[in-house]
């Protein structure tokens, strides 16, 4: 068996004249997590589009479980399951009859492959009658992850399945993801939430159809070789403002209730940048020395493409 | 099959579901029939009609009886003064005044004629040549009868009459109904075959359900079929249920075959469908779609012959109506029904409609390929 599930090699796509993709290339490991991590426009969505077989690439190879995704398209929609960033299950049925028209048309029925969906199905089997319609957001991704799973793809391909999901389903829904790991299942996912990134095996950060930089979560972090201060007083907006005047500062994030400081090789002492907003006048500032998150880094890299980590 | 028969089976499903489309299924051919072929009727009834009598004679005022027993005339008025009976036409209360001038009697017994002025409101151009062509045919009448009454007697020799009397075969009480009835289940029978099934298409688009179908194994043709299908057999239902009720409220006649009427309902759904699909394939919102059929629609069945007859339609309008399937199914479901045509009389027709069909359809799917 092939050990790799994609194989994508400098794919390009253009729109009219927008690029949408440009020469992206990773892989996919059997049985791994692999995160997309982008902004919204970043060219996602096109990229798994086309590792779906919805759409032609403009040029490049991408190989999918094996079969190019252009040649043998056919054999292959049997063997990915692919739920789509909007909800596109016929609202007007109910999610029994979602379920079930989606299993036969995969040739199999929802009992055969029960084992599969049933931790997540437990969750909306009393609303098995309700139409899919009128199930809250949470609740549709779920029965959309159902329907993608029902005919035991080998692939899943998951294009921002957790937007505009309230954080308690968000938690459920990575929970399923893991134990479909477990269970040997591949799964490419894009997520534009940071925190989501460190649950995946490899990620990919991409910007403007390019890739940034592909590695396990901890390398991504690990490799950031830049000293990161947080910063945080009583005037965030002045702080803010005079962070920005430091001559050390290479960048300077908000990020929740700290000021992130991204500072220049050898100025990562916090206390040089204490006695420097002492003489701006804020009276008690903390600053502290972090850990960098896959959020700064990418950022950091969002800022300078060019740049090595 | 099995693929095809769930596709159908979840399209049944989904329009028991839709609120509105149920009843319509069944109100709509009802009102429709109830509204065109009641209302809409070109039958002249109701003609207003004002008198301006200057001869004040026994001639003039037979005129005048003649017109109150008619049915078609509404005696609305007599005046001596013309201007007050143009008056009349001018505020739209008389569609034709009559104006028998002083002398009149006289100069009919004198001279063997005589003048009556007829002033039409013409903004309705049938309707005011209908209408003049009825006071015309009432005054003829009447005056044939004065000579009767006046037995030849006052002028000897008497001009010879030709009366045509003519015989209206097919349709022997003109009821402009039989012919109506039959040209709306037309476009009932296009509009639940062509314009929902390509609206239910562009909806799985809007939806973004047609997203989620095609990754998975189901093929071009199956989802075809899966969606054509469903109305295919509504619409042939539909065309059942009209005739039902055209039978009921105005027992229309069905004088040919009901199962050559259906096969070429069958056939012309699938080229109105195909169109419908042609359209569905470049449209990519509801709203779209529904607006290239509505233009396409209008001209076409006003094309048809619904209302008025093909033959008199300039020579560039009959050759648009080659391609017109529309105009093929409105020629062949008068014959079958009121003339109880056999296959042998709508063969033209029917063979036309199978290639619109057949080209319609390799077109759409063609189409289809490229573009989804």
């Amino acid at each position: 068996m092939e050990d790799r599930a994609v194989i994508v090699q400098s794919l390009s796509k253009t729109f009219d004249k927008v690029r949408a993709l440009h020469e992206v290339s990773f892989e996919v490991s059997r049985g791994e997590i692999f995160g997309m991590i982008g902004p919204d426009g970043a060219g996602k969505t096109t990229l798994f589009r086309i590792l779906s077989t919805l759409m032609l690439p403009g040029s490049g190879q991408a190989e999918v479980l094996g079969t190019d995704v252009v040649k043998n398209y056919r054999k292959l929609r049997k063997r990915i399951g692919y739920m789509p960033g909007r909800f596109s299950l016929y609202p007007d049925l109910t999610v029994r009859e979602n379920l079930e028209f989606y299993a036969t048309i995969f040739g199999t029925t929802p009992a055969e492959n029960y084992h599969l969906i049933r931790d997540i199905y437990i969750q909306i089997e009393p609303f098995s009658k309700r139409r899919a319609g009128a199930l809250s957001g949470g609740m549709k991704q779920k029965l959309a992850l159902c329907c993608a799973l029902i005919h035991k793809p080998d692939l899943l391909i998951l294009d921002e399945p957790t937007t505009g999901v309230d954080a308690v389903s968000r938690k459920e829904f990575w929970e399923m993801l893991l134990k479909l790991k477990q269970g040997g299942m591949s799964i490419l996912v894009s997520t534009p939430y940071m925190d989501e990134a460190a649950q995946c095996d490899n990620i990919a950060l991409i910007q403007e159809g390019r890739i940034l930089v592909t590695a396990a979560p901890h390398e991504v972090t690990a490799s950031f070789s830049l000293p990161l201060l947080g910063v945080r007083s009583n005037a965030p907006w002045l702080l803010l403002n005079d962070l920005r005047q430091w001559p050390y500062a290479e960048s300077v994030q908000p990020f929740g209730e700290f000021i992130h400081v991204i500072a220049q090789p050898g100025h990562g002492e916090p206390q040089a940048l204490l006695s420097f907003l002492k003489e701006k006048g804020h009276p008690d500032p903390e600053v502290r020395v972090l850990q960098a998150g896959i959020e700064d880094c990418f950022m950091h890299l969002m800022g300078a493409p060019s740049h090595a980590i | 099959m099995r693929i095809i028969a769930h596709l159908i089976r979840k399209e049944f499903l989904q329009i028991r579901r839709n609120r509105t489309f149920l009843p319509m299924i069944f109100l709509m051919p009802v009102v429709q029939m109830l509204i065109l072929a009641y209302a809409a009727t070109l039958e002249m009834k109701n003609i207003n009609l004002c008198f301006s009598d200057q001869d004040l004679s026994p001639a003039s005022r037979g005129i005048q009886a003649a017109f109150r027993g008619s049915p078609f005339f509404n005696v609305m008025g007599n005046t001596f003064d013309p201007a007050e009976a143009e008056s009349c036409l001018k505020d739209g209360s008389a569609d034709i005044v009559i104006v028998i001038p002083k002398g009149f009697e006289k100069d009919l017994e004198k001279e063997r004629k005589a003048g009556v002025q007829l002033l039409v409101n013409a903004i309705n151009g049938s309707k005011a040549s209908i209408g003049s062509a009825y006071t015309q045919q009432i005054i003829t009448g009447w005056y044939r009868t004065y000579q009767q009454a006046a037995g030849g007697s006052i002028h000897g020799a008497r001009a010879p009459l030709i009366q045509a009397i003519p015989a209206f075969w097919f349709n022997p009480e003109l009821n402009y109904q039989v012919f109506m009835v039959p040209g709306i289940l037309v476009i009932l029978v296009t509009m639940i075959g062509m314009m929902l099934s390509a609206l239910n298409i562009v909806r799985e688009k809007e939806m973004g359900t047609l997203e989620q179908i095609n990754v998975t194994p189901i093929k071009k043709h199956q989802f075809i079929i899966g969606k054509l299908l469903p109305f295919w057999i509504i619409a042939l239902f539909e065309l059942g249920f009209g005739l039902v009720v055209g039978k009921l409220l105005f027992d229309i006649p069905m004088q040919g075959s009901l199962w050559l009427l259906f096969g070429v309902a069958g056939i012309y759904l699938l080229a109105v469908q195909g169109a419908g699909l042609l359209i569905s394939n470049t449209a990519r919102t509801q709203q779209q779609a529904m607006f290239v059929m509505f233009f396409f629609n209008i001209i076409f069945i006003m094309m048809s012959g619904l209302f008025t007859p093909v033959d008199s339609m300039p020579v560039w309008a009959q050759y648009f109506n080659y391609i017109n399937p529309i105009s093929y199914f409105m020629t062949v479901i008068r014959m079958i029904l009121l003339k109880g045509s056999g296959f042998t009389d709508i063969q033209i027709p029917f063979f036309s409609l199978m290639a619109l069909a057949l080209i319609m359809m390799s077109l759409s799917i063609w189409r289809y390929r490229k573009t989804v």
